[in-house]
């Protein structure tokens, strides 16, 4: 990859096991993001996703590796990259424009106030929750409070926006919308983004690549799936593309299946270094079928015609 | 019919055993009549207690009369062994707030270190562990011989008494903040000393008020026990010089008061409480 705006170089995470020795969650985990890239990790639970994630925002620290944000190793948490919690984590004392407020005065720390409320307003706008900044967290709802944390992470003007399934704790429909603004944010502001879910559709909608990863302990990276979508996509019809399910297929069948015996099934071929990418270009056999099945009545038609 | 709110049911509720408790206590210390034929000089001698049946223990006509008398010279001053009740309160609150205020200025920043660090906490631990279950009073002696000033001394035992729960309570309330505030603070890279006044403060906030509510509730508790020791003024010692007078009316009419200071002192702590309150 020519550009390599962050690069995760042979990270591990080790716990000592009860009884000597070390359980390894991951280790020797290689991954290069480009800019304005967005990227989905997909894995089961307990596979450290999230460890990596917390490396990445710098809550964590690897046993081996590093990690390499704008040629710079990460030493510990920093401004440059926001970090959305799943839950949401605002301060409960604080109102909506505070809370914003304070993560503005944490950047800019000489800012006047009168200049780092109108900054928080404007994110506050762009996330769709003008008119409620002098609420307090608790009466809002589920959807609305992780608006805040959206708004909370973009005002901070971050290189990289780190979301830990920033919306598995939100119904469905607020969670679309939700994905929506996320979507439209993104591509006006070209954000860098690292998101973890367990959601494939999400992910599909979302992201430029999806990388799949594989059941700990001891887990890697597996695959990196190129979203063959276009970019210009809406939620109404991205599940009709012809690509759509190949896709989703291909996901599912590696979480079902693959993600529990993916290394012996690589038999030493597997190099960490050189996770495969893979573009879904085939349309699905089943949809094939359909088609088929369509059209044959069709021929005979024609041929009846004749 | 409407039903009346939960509220107006409760305050009916409290009138009406409030009633049979004065009705109650009124019968049995009431006059029973004359009891005893005996020679009038005999019977000046031995007063109404005898003569007339009456109970030693005052009836709750007393205690309102003798009441309304304080209420209406609360502040009078006529020598050392008699002030108005008002006065001896102004001291008795005066001490306690000087010994809880101490305390306080004391407890919160002592909380903070223990619950920020776990290495004080550990090592603080015996101390706090051996030294809390100390009666304050047991305090007492030594606080007399060192200090060498008895108002002081009780102002230092109301300090000792008003540390432990505010401290405890604040180095539970600082260690147990939520790990994703902190998160937060630290992604912002938010410095150590703006991380405790603008998250961890306001987020222990309400451990520390009910701690310092505790606090303020026993050192009113040991407040009287104090004064009763050091004598002089104060209202344990009100009580204490009441009963060497045997003035069972007086101790009553103090014993209503001492309560309803109480109550004043922990409802201020209360409406404290409820202002640094986040719903979550």
């Amino acid at each position: 990859m020519s550009d390599r705006f962050i690069s995760i170089e042979g990270i591990g995470r080790s716990y000592p096991k009860s009884g000597g020795g070390y359980t390894s969650i991951f280790e020797n985990l290689w991954l290069s993001m480009e800019r304005g890239e967005f990227i989905c990790v997909i894995g089961h639970s307990g596979c450290g996703k999230t460890t990596v994630l917390n490396i990445l925002a710098g809550l964590d620290t690897p046993s081996g590796g590093a990690v390499i944000v704008d040629g710079q190793a990460i030493e510990g948490p920093s401004l440059d990259r926001a970090v959305i919690f799943q839950s949401h984590a605002l301060l409960p004392w604080r109102t909506v424009l505070g809370n914003v407020a304070y993560a503005v005065s944490s950047k800019w720390r000489d800012w006047k106030a009168a200049r780092v409320n109108a900054h928080a307003q404007r994110f506050i706008d762009l996330v769709g929750l003008g008119g409620a900044e002098h609420k307090r967290p608790a009466e809002l709802s589920g959807g609305m409070k992780q608006r805040v944390g959206i708004a909370r992470a973009l005002s901070i003007e971050p290189k990289i926006m780190l979301m830990d399934e920033p919306f598995s704790a939100l119904d469905a429909l607020t969670r679309g919308t939700l994905q929506d603004e996320v979507r439209r944010i993104c591509q006006e502001t070209g954000q860098t983004v690292f998101m973890i879910t367990h959601d494939v559709d999400e992910a599909i909608y979302l992201a430029d690549k999806v990388v799949l990863m594989t059941n700990g302990p001891g887990a890697v990276l597996a695959e990196i799936v190129e979203n063959p979508l276009p970019k210009e996509r809406a939620r109404s019809d991205f599940h009709r593309h012809p690509l759509y399910y190949a896709t989703r297929n291909h996901i599912l069948d590696f979480l079902v299946s693959r993600s529990r015996d993916f290394i012996e099934g690589a038999r030493g071929a597997y190099n960490p270094r050189e996770v495969p990418i893979l573009r879904p270009g085939l349309p699905e056999p089943a949809i094939a079928a359909v088609q088929d099945a369509s059209a044959k009545p069709n021929r005979s038609q024609h041929a009846a015609a004749h | 019919m409407k039903t009346a709110s939960l509220t107006g049911r409760a305050a009916v509720v409290s009138l009406a055993l409030l009633f049979c408790f004065l009705v109650a206590w009124h019968l049995a210390t009431r006059e029973t009549g004359t009891s005893q034929r005996m020679d009038p000089e005999y019977a000046k001698l031995m007063g109404v207690t005898a003569t007339q049946g009456k109970s030693a223990m005052p009836g709750p006509i007393d205690v309102g009369a003798k009441l309304w008398e304080h209420l209406r010279r609360p502040f009078y001053d006529n020598g050392p062994n008699d002030k108005g009740v008002g006065i001896q309160l102004a001291f008795s609150i005066a001490r306690v707030l000087t010994g809880y205020l101490l305390a306080i200025l004391v407890a919160v920043p002592a909380g903070f270190l223990i619950g920020m660090s776990p290495l004080m906490s550990k090592s603080l631990d015996p101390f706090i562990q051996v030294l809390k279950p100390i009666s304050p009073l047991a305090w007492m002696p030594l606080a007399l011989y060192t200090i060498k000033d008895s108002s002081l001394s009780a102002i230092f035992v109301i300090f000792i008494c008003s540390l432990w729960p505010t401290l405890i309570n604040t180095a539970f309330g600082v260690a147990s903040v939520r790990r994703e505030w902190l998160n937060v603070a630290k992604t912002l890279e938010v410095g150590t000393f703006r991380r405790a006044f603008t998250i961890i403060l306001p987020a222990a906030a309400p451990t520390i008020l009910t701690g310092m509510r505790i606090s303020i509730g026993i050192a009113w508790l040991v407040i009287v026990a104090a004064e009763m020791l050091v004598g002089g003024t104060g209202i344990g010692y009100f009580v204490w010089n009441e009963w060497n007078n045997l003035s069972i009316t007086n101790v009553i009419t103090a014993i209503l008061v001492i309560g309803i200071v109480g109550m004043l002192l922990d409802l201020m702590l209360a409406r404290l409480a409820r202002l640094v309150t986040f719903p979550e």
